[in-house]
């Protein structure tokens, strides 16, 4: 706000107004986007203000269940994201190493694969009759499964952190590649210790990309979909599926609507906080 | 680097690659295996074979490949159409309208999918603008999504782009018909083909806007994928998963690869 005011104070004479009426063209595709986001989305609200849905559905124990349920899923898994995904981004930053280039690409190519296949993955991996429990078996010689937790929170918060964490590597790569290599050697060379060089210089440059990174990957999870609908949701209802199954698997489109619309606001108040804070860190 | 000593460096890069292997290796492999895998009880599958390639290769399931494939050209063409045109004419506009521009466009990043498709459900569900039933809801649903990445993409490239060889352009009199496409529009060809690829590679992703809106007769490749795992088929849902993950490298490798004849600053 104030670097906007003061830019105001000292250079009085604005670039020229638009001189010719070039700008009119971004009037039909607007008007496309309005039509197909924007009325849809208050058709929503509409329909969620029909019958009196609103007293049904927040009354019941279903959606306070599902809504406490994506917040802590969501919320945990942000976390497990900005964890893993620091380290990883440090490592191939700041300790290079031959191949560092392809990993980071798998990582990136992550970004573009369907959630849902993450899912699918666990259930060979770590299901009941998995992979990794008939390892165990073999071992131990025990019959019942040790890893039981595909279709619990801790299943779901599992996948969304394997699948979301590429969103926080990305953005502190690309503050790390600004980092000047000789700041970490002369800090290195007056005796700090590696932890130290974490601490005092790189984590400072790291705070704002991992916020950004952090609420996006928050926004992101909760409105995961394909993740927890690929668990059956049998023992994890969240926001999404409940939508899901409340419009398509039971027809209660008014039902719907009121979920949808819940979580239409927080995404959107969640949003526009990511937004404040893309502009600071690239405003600098 | 940061790490001197060459015993912490072996620690942590160790470290390092268990985590890389077990997170993001290990899910991807074991998709591929399962879908090569017979059976699969024990600790390694067996009776590996391709005859559930084969039968993800006919029938139902190819169809829905294809469905899949139309789906996310037409949707990766329209919205790159738009967010292009939407992109380089937002530069023009004054800035309280490129605001709104920017933030319509990013909407349907910022909500969920499955909230835009009970949207497009309820909107486009009755006359003059009655489109629920048919495949081209979710075409609708797949360009809606995709859009925001598009758009955001070109807005990107733009940015980096250097104005000099529009300005050049400009002062040896050229037209904004001819600058748009002797000069913007070829710089800006290795963003578009990137931007192509990951619109493409999402759609043929999705699965929360196209479980709402999908009629019985334009299936896609994900809700297909669903369908097997809802019946217990898991081992023909990973073959299915696999070529699905086949076609998107192959469709972000060849669009990645269009570089034109000038390079981006």
């Amino acid at each position: 706000m104030t670097t906007v005011l003061d830019r105001d104070v000292t250079t009085p004479a604005d670039p020229a107004p638009p001189r010719s009426t070039a700008w009119l063209w971004v009037l039909p595709p607007l008007a496309l986007v309005l039509l197909v986001v924007l009325y849809p989305l208050l058709r929503v609200f509409w329909e969620s203000s029909t019958g009196n849905s609103w007293g049904d559905v927040l009354g019941s124990q279903v959606f306070r269940d599902a809504l406490w349920r994506t917040v802590a899923i969501a919320a945990t898994s942000t976390a497990g994201c900005l964890v893993l995904g620091t380290f990883l981004a440090i490592v191939l930053a700041f300790v290079p190493f031959p191949g560092s280039a392809l990993v980071g690409r798998l990582i990136d190519t992550v970004l573009a694969l369907p959630s849902f296949l993450i899912t699918l993955a666990f259930t060979f991996l770590y299901g009941s009759a998995g992979a990794v429990n008939a390892a165990i078996s073999a071992i131990t010689g025990s019959s019942s499964p040790l890893l039981d937790f595909l279709y619990t929170p801790a299943g779901v918060i599992t996948a969304e952190i394997t699948f979301f964490t590429p969103f926080v590597v990305r953005p502190l790569l690309a503050v790390f590649a600004l980092i000047p290599r000789a700041q970490l050697d002369v800090a290195a060379s007056l005796g700090a210790s590696p932890l130290t060089v974490l601490r005092s210089v790189i984590m400072p440059e790291a705070w704002p990309a991992l916020a950004a990174g952090g609420s996006l990957v928050l926004l992101l999870t909760l409105n995961e979909f394909g993740i927890v609908l690929f668990t059956g949701a049998k023992g994890v209802i969240t926001l999404p599926v409940l939508i899901y199954t409340r419009g398509i698997v039971t027809f209660d489109l008014p039902g719907a609507a009121v979920i949808a619309t819940v979580q239409v606001v927080l995404s959107l108040l969640l949003y526009g906080l990511y937004r404040v804070i893309f502009a600071r860190l690239t405003a600098r | 680097m940061l790490l001197w000593s060459p015993r912490s460096r072996a620690v942590v890069l160790t470290v390092f690659a268990l985590v890389v292997a077990v997170v993001f290796v290990l899910p991807l492999g074991t998709v591929v295996l399962a879908g090569l895998a017979g059976s699969w009880t024990g600790p390694l599958p067996s009776n590996l074979g391709l005859t559930r390639f084969g039968t993800a290769l006919s029938g139902e399931d190819l169809a829905s490949l294809s469905v899949s494939l139309q789906t996310a050209f037409l949707a990766g063409g329209i919205a790159l159409i738009v967010g292009t045109w939407a992109a380089l004419a937002a530069r023009e506009a004054p800035d309280w309208l490129r605001r709104i521009t920017d933030a319509v466009f990013h909407l349907p990043i910022a909500v969920p999918s499955v909230a835009i498709g009970l949207g497009l459900l309820i909107a486009f569900n009755s006359r003059p603008l009655l489109l629920g039933g048919t495949r081209w809801i979710v075409v609708l649903a797949h360009t809606v999504l995709v859009l925001a990445f598009a758009f955001s993409a070109v807005s990107a490239a733009l940015d980096r782009l250097d104005p000099a060889y529009r300005q050049a352009a400009e002062s040896l009199g050229a037209g904004p018909v001819r600058v748009l496409t002797r000069i913007t529009l070829p710089l800006l060809l290795p963003a578009l083909g990137a931007a192509a690829g990951l619109a493409v590679a999402l759609s043929m992703g999705e699965l929360g806007a196209t479980v709402m809106v999908y009629p019985a007769t334009w299936k896609t490749l994900p809700v297909t994928i669903f369908g097997l795992t809802d019946r217990g088929q898991v081992f023909q849902a990973a073959a299915s998963t696999t070529l699905l993950l086949a076609v998107t490298l192959l469709a972000l490798i060849v669009l990645g690869r269009i570089r034109g004849r000038a390079a981006l600053r």
